[in-house]
């Protein structure tokens, strides 16, 4: 009477099931990233993201189901954010160090981040609701989901346009520094956090401490300086 | 860690209602990370010595978090098997933009950061 099929239907229907997959597939993920040294193809978040997704697609599950679980994890991105004040007041000496280069490079970086994307995304004729969800991709996902929403832009587009964006910043900032021999780890952290927030922060927190907490600190300032630029760019 | 994690949760709202009041852009979250980091500062200067245990909970819980920034976006990413169909239509054009305007950022932002930091040590270097 009740098989294997029938427990799935019953479990796959509550928050309790995608929750638990969510984490436990997060748990993996970390592991599996500690026993590659953290190689940047390993990203935890990718790999999370990739197995999710096939998941759901292989279960025919919707995404809305799948949220009603997951939405308890969403949620812990705002106390997160918030979480990033003890790094920022603890490591003040190194802040107060870099504090010039910091405010300049968030301006110019902002900058060139939101107006190189609408260029980029006008010459290639991306729709105006595309080019308008792309804007923000920078900048953290709750913050960019609602400046997308502002100018006419689809935030649920936005949100896995975000991620993308943070993906790949997260996969590309090692080998790239790397390359380029920089090895000045405030301003490595600060590009990356910039460019690719949270994802890009995480990276950078596995990398080096100094680095995380730069890319903390441009995560944050970017987001307020994006919300300002991108209405007057767009 | 229940105390730690209200206090964080407390600050974001606070930000939230300081957002909505103020009507500004700013987002509610990095408020909260304002007004957490200056009450630290009060804190741990000791001008405020009733809030060291608490600041004590909310160290483990923040490093707690960020420990695991990471897995707070795994939702929001998974969300990506909506859009299959647009990634299918535009995909290669999406895939260039995103792959070289972050590409771009991440060097000029490295590059000015070295730069400015490299003008200001010469300045002041120079003044002593």
């Amino acid at each position: 009477m009740t098989g294997p099929v029938e427990l799935w239907v019953y479990l796959s229907a509550s928050p309790l099931l995608w929750l638990t997959l969510t984490l436990a597939v997060w748990v993996a993920a970390r592991a599996l990233s500690a026993r590659l040294n953290n190689h940047p193809l390993a990203n935890p978040v990718l790999v999370s993201v990739a197995t999710m997704a096939a998941v759901l697609l292989a279960t025919g599950t919707r995404y809305e189901r799948f949220f009603e679980g997951a939405q308890f994890v969403h949620f812990l991105l705002g106390p997160a954010t918030v979480a990033l004040a003890v790094q920022l007041v603890r490591q003040w000496a190194e802040v107060r160090r870099y504090a010039i280069p910091a405010l300049v490079t968030l301006f110019v970086g902002s900058l060139v981040a939101v107006s190189s994307t609408i260029m980029l995304s006008k010459i290639l004729r991306l729709g105006q609701t595309t080019v308008a969800s792309l804007a923000p991709k920078s900048t953290t996902a709750g913050v960019a989901m609602a400046i997308s929403s502002s100018i006419g832009g689809d935030p649920a587009l936005t949100a896995a346009l975000v991620i993308a964006t943070g993906l790949l910043g997260a996969l590309m900032v090692t080998p790239l520094m790397n390359a380029m021999g920089i090895r000045n780890y405030a301003a490595r952290g600060f590009a990356v956090g910039l460019a690719s927030h949270g994802i890009g922060t995480a990276r950078a927190f596995t990398v080096d401490p100094v680095a995380g907490l730069f890319a903390g600190m441009a995560m944050a300032l970017n987001a307020i300086v994006t919300s300002v630029i991108v209405p007057l760019l767009i | 860690m229940v105390r730690g994690f209200a206090t964080l949760l407390a600050f974001q709202l606070f930000g939230e209602a300081l957002t909505f009041w103020s009507g500004s852009r700013v987002p509610g979250p990095v408020i909260g990370l304002v007004l957490l980091a200056v009450s630290l500062v009060f804190v741990w200067r000791g001008w405020m010595s009733a809030g060291v245990a608490v600041s004590e909970d909310v160290e483990k819980t923040a490093n707690g978090l960020i420990v695991n920034l990471g897995l707070f976006f795994v939702p929001a990413g998974v969300g990506i098997v909506q859009h299959l169909d647009l990634l299918a239509a535009e995909g290669t054009r999406l895939a260039i933009v995103l792959l070289s305007t972050t590409l771009l950022t991440l060097i000029v932002c490295v590059w000015t950061f070295v730069l400015v930091d490299r003008l200001v040590q010469r300045y002041r270097g120079g003044a002593q």
